[in-house]
């Protein structure tokens, strides 16, 4: 498809600007000339125009909507309408976010039952809704990790994080000045508590772990690993990416951890937008209430309101007050599910993993092979080592029988990976026709290697040249380039 | 309403396939002990109409002004209605970054075009998918100076707002960097001999605003050479993105980063969110910039293609040793600044004009009122500094005819405790403003 440049033309336009009904002056007469700049060079199109592209590239995409999306970790479950509906309330969109609390009554009560909410679900002491995302948040949290030891007047410069953990965790705590260092996951798919043992001194500030892992199991011997970290003074963080698995099932505070960050675009089923945006609310534990960012909402008597007095704090991490609209989604989502719900949520989400995972079995090599959580992970060697197939080709092979991929190669530690993650919102249906379309290709890569090799066959364009991209990049399309 | 299909049959056909008996056996790994046993303390749940009455309830709670007259950040324009048209549609609002790229080609080449309008507007080459807001936008140019350069200063005018200055200081404590901050002078302008001062072998970036907190234009050309002298990076920021279309841009002024907030391109004010995070450079920071980037390339037909490029900077693949930790981004409010600023073309030119002029007309209208003083000199886009006899009393009487007033600046600047920072956008007509004086008057 051409791009929007490519259409335009001088002269078109899409959108009328009002007129001006004050008297005007001459902009170079308010402002210094050398100020000023000559043109602004965007498209010129047509509304039509404008509609028919727009319109047209979402027909090159493929969202939830469309079909089923076993990414991994990636919980791309429904996206229920009423949370759209609701979430484009005026009274929600339209609110200035410097408007006075008398305004803003409906926005600050729901991001203070959204804290409790989210306080009860994990058990945790307190919640900030502040970051923007996932990622955000743990950052958030190892800021949090940071100015707890700081005010211990400790000195502590390393966080444990498992060979298993999403590469935002290392990341994040690169970002706070930690060193990283990794933890080894034993045979049967947990953290190596012999090397945890080892590991866990009085320089390290914590263990980041996801639980369940992304192996999508569950730590079995969470006690101990907690009891390894808080013996010698460390701080117990979760990842709460893979929270769908355990909803009204246990929870984290109960568990041992002292922090906890979400991804209410997966757990709580606000939608991932291509990407964004999300939000990341992070819980802590009573002992870290103070330090988490400002300002906070409050309620004093039957009003509610802002609170900026926290000393203890570790400031801002975002401007005003997070992404308020994604926190209208997920406030519809709970309060439309409620308690029994949100358990039958992880209980179906749970089933569902195992089902593929069963089904799935005998044509795929299967590394952990115990109850798994939410999601489950194969791998694809024994393809790679009877046709010469990689994973990536299987992966490939699925957008030609209309599925998205599974998550592939994560984690970092399963060879040729498939992470499935199915979600609780799909049929049996649904998950036999996936487990029958990477059945049909297990078989395609004995008998037709080539077929899955040169995939995708019927999407809009083939297979994309990666490495041209990177070695030869063009991220903007400037006329001087072409 | 719990979205999951399955019937009762359907469940024990799978449970017979996974071989359990019950449910409870799939949770047979969590210890006993920390089993929930009770539901969960929540609101029970609720229909489609009872929820939906619920937060027309709570929405209700809200009062939409009016009029505003605040911006600080946040700005109230009107929004085309091709742009809620184009992000409503569910292939793009319910996908996944993309990964699999070749069914996300519309996407990928909607972020590359997105990236273009924005290295055009901000005189850059390089922008990116977008990164949470503004705010972190700067915090995470401060940090990529630090780390490119290997300094650990960073100089940020006071001018820049508050609660950017706010991340940025979060962000560098956090990595141990010293944040100097420097002031501005009578015109708004920032003080560049204190800013020159400042400025030593160790720092890395100078954050400066254009325009600024108290929308004064700062001559961003004439403080880039000194902070290239001292080897350091150039970070201007924007908190109003319509400026781009008649100011002239950062980057042909000098600077080495442009980042700020581009929610006024297609973006309610939301109560503060979500936002658009811009992220743009010059092309040096090409292998270093954070967030995602989508390049074209060609498949395997050599028919011109798009992809997610670069991705050996991303936490993903670099881990602890990536540019950033980002991961979501804010996709889907770029895409609509990219619907927004192809719906307005040339005219973003007019809509910025229209801005200058609302202003200036709401500006001249209240320094008619007794006791209400210009406070800086300096042009500014569509927001300015006044003083005023009681800013709070001001705000008060306008918010009694829900009236949004202006920005206390007093709570963020001691010594301007009499100021009221205000706004006009093509939103507020001339009746708007008269009825404002009227009721100050």
């Amino acid at each position: 498809m051409d791009l929007i440049y490519e259409k335009s033309r001088p002269g078109r336009r899409a959108c009328s600007v009002p007129s001006c009904d004050v008297p005007e002056k001459p902009v170079e007469k308010l402002i210094e000339k050398s100020l000023l700049r000559d043109d602004v060079d965007l498209p010129e199109v047509a509304e039509i125009d404008l509609v028919r592209h727009y319109t047209g590239l979402s027909r090159r995409n493929f969202g939830v909507d469309i079909g089923f999306y076993p990414l991994g970790s990636c919980t791309m479950k429904y996206n229920p309408k009423v949370n759209e509906e609701v979430s484009r309330l005026p009274g929600f969109t339209m609110l200035h976010p410097c408007a006075p609390e008398a305004f803003a009554q409906g926005s600050l009560k729901l991001m203070f039952e959204l804290r409790r909410y989210l306080s009860e679900i994990f058990g945790m002491a307190d919640f900030t809704l502040q970051p923007a995302a996932g990622a955000h948040g743990e950052l958030t949290g190892v800021m949090i990790i940071k100015r707890h030891f700081e005010k211990k007047g400790q000195v502590r410069s390393k966080v444990l994080i498992p060979d298993t953990a999403h590469g935002t965790n290392p990341a994040s705590v690169a970002l706070c000045g930690f060193q990283v260092v990794t933890v080894r996951t034993n045979a049967e798919g947990g953290v190596d508590l012999e090397q945890l043992r080892a590991l866990m001194t009085e320089d390290v500030a914590g263990l980041m772990l996801t639980n369940p892992n992304t192996l999508g199991l569950f730590e079995r011997n969470i006690e101990k690993v907690a009891a390894i970290v808080h013996g010698k003074g460390g701080l117990l963080y979760c990842d709460g990416a893979n929270a769908n698995a355990f909803l009204g099932i246990t929870r984290p505070g109960d568990l041992g951890f002292d922090i906890i960050q979400l991804n209410l675009h997966k757990t709580f089923s606000t939608p991932h937008g291509c990407g964004g945006p999300g939000a990341g609310p992070l819980g802590v534990s009573a002992d870290l209430v103070a330090y988490l960012p400002v300002p906070r909402v409050i309620r004093k008597g039957n009003l509610y309101a802002w609170d900026e007095n926290h000393p203890d704090s570790i400031g801002r991490v975002r401007s005003f007050f997070g992404n308020f609209n994604v926190m209208v989604k997920a406030y519809t989502y709970i309060r439309s599910l409620g308690p029994d719900g949100l358990k039958r949520v992880s209980e179906n989400a749970v089933l569902n993993a195992n089902y593929v995972k069963e089904r799935l079995r005998p044509y795929y090599h299967l590394p952990y092979d115990r109850v798994c959580m939410h999601e489950c992970v194969f791998s694809g060697e024994r393809q790679l080592r009877e046709s010469g197939v990689h994973t990536t080709d299987i992966a490939k092979r699925l957008l030609d029988y209309g599925f998205h991929p599974p998550t592939i190669y994560f984690p970092l530690i399963v060879r040729e990976a498939i992470m499935i993650e199915p979600n609780e919102t799909e049929s049996k249906e649904t998950l036999d026709a996936f487990c029958d379309a990477m059945a049909a290709i297990a078989g395609e890569a004995k008998t037709n290697p080539e077929m899955l090799k040169s995939a995708p066959h019927t999407t809009p364009v083939k297979r994309l040249d990666d490495v041209l991209a990177a070695r030869r990049p063009d991220v903007c399309w400037l006329d001087d380039c072409k | 309403m719990d979205y999951v299909p399955h019937t009762a049959e359907d469940q024990k056909a799978m449970m017979r396939t996974v071989g359990i008996r019950s449910l409870e056996d799939l949770f047979a790994d969590i210890p006993d002990r920390y089993r929930l046993r009770r539901l969960l303390d929540l609101p029970t749940a609720g229909s489609e109409p009872e929820v939906f009455d619920l937060m027309k309830g709570l929405s209700a709670e809200n009062t939409v002004p009016r009029i505003t007259l605040a911006g600080a950040g946040a700005y109230h324009h009107y929004i085309p209605a091709v742009v809620g048209h184009v992000i409503s549609r569910s292939e793009f609002y319910t996908a996944y970054t993309p990964y699999q790229a070749e069914i996300s080609q519309g996407i990928l080449q909607a972020i590359y075009e997105y990236q273009t309008m924005i290295a055009k507007l901000t005189g850059t080459r390089v922008a990116n998918a977008s990164m949470y807001d503004g705010a972190s936008a700067m915090a995470e140019a401060a940090v990529l100076s630090a780390k490119t350069l290997n300094r650990r200063k960073i100089v940020a005018v006071k001018s820049v707002h508050p609660e950017y200055r706010g991340v940025v200081k979060t962000y560098a404590w956090a990595n141990g960097y010293e944040v100097v901050e420097t002031g501005f002078g009578k015109s708004g302008r920032l003080d560049a001999e204190e800013l020159r001062a400042a400025l030593d072998e160790n720092t890395a970036a100078v954050l400066i605003q254009s325009p600024n907190f108290f929308g004064v234009i700062e001559d961003v050309g004439s403080i880039e050479k000194a902070v290239h002298e001292k080897g350091a990076y150039l970070v201007c920021g924007f908190t109003e993105a319509t400026s781009l279309g008649i100011l002239k841009p950062a980057g042909e002024a000098g600077a080495d980063f442009v980042v700020g907030e581009g929610q006024s391109f297609g973006n309610p004010v939301n109560f503060g969110g979500p936002y658009l995070g811009i992220f743009a450079g010059t092309d040096q920071f090409l292998r270093k910039i954070p967030g995602r980037l989508a390049g074209a390339t060609v498949d395997r037909d050599n028919r011109r293609g798009f992809v997610l490029t670069l991705q050996t900077r991303e936490q993903h693949i670099r881990r602890e040793k990536a540019t950033s930790n980002i991961c979501s981004n804010e996709a889907l409010c770029a895409l609509a600044a990219g619907v927004y600023l192809a719906c307005l073309g040339k005219n973003l030119r007019r809509l910025a004009e229209l801005n200058i002029q609302k202003a200036r007309y709401l500006r001249e209208r209240l320094l008619t009122l007794g006791g209400w003083e210009p406070v800086f000199q300096s042009p500014v886009y569509n927001e300015f500094v006044l003083r005023c006899p009681d800013p709070r009393r001001v705000n008060e009487k306008l918010q009694a005819e829900g009236i949004l007033g202006g920005c206390e600046v007093g709570r963020y600047y001691p010594g301007l405790e009499d100021g009221l920072l205000l706004c006009a956008t093509e939103m507020l007509k001339k009746e708007d403003v008269d009825h404002v004086v009227s009721i100050l008057s």
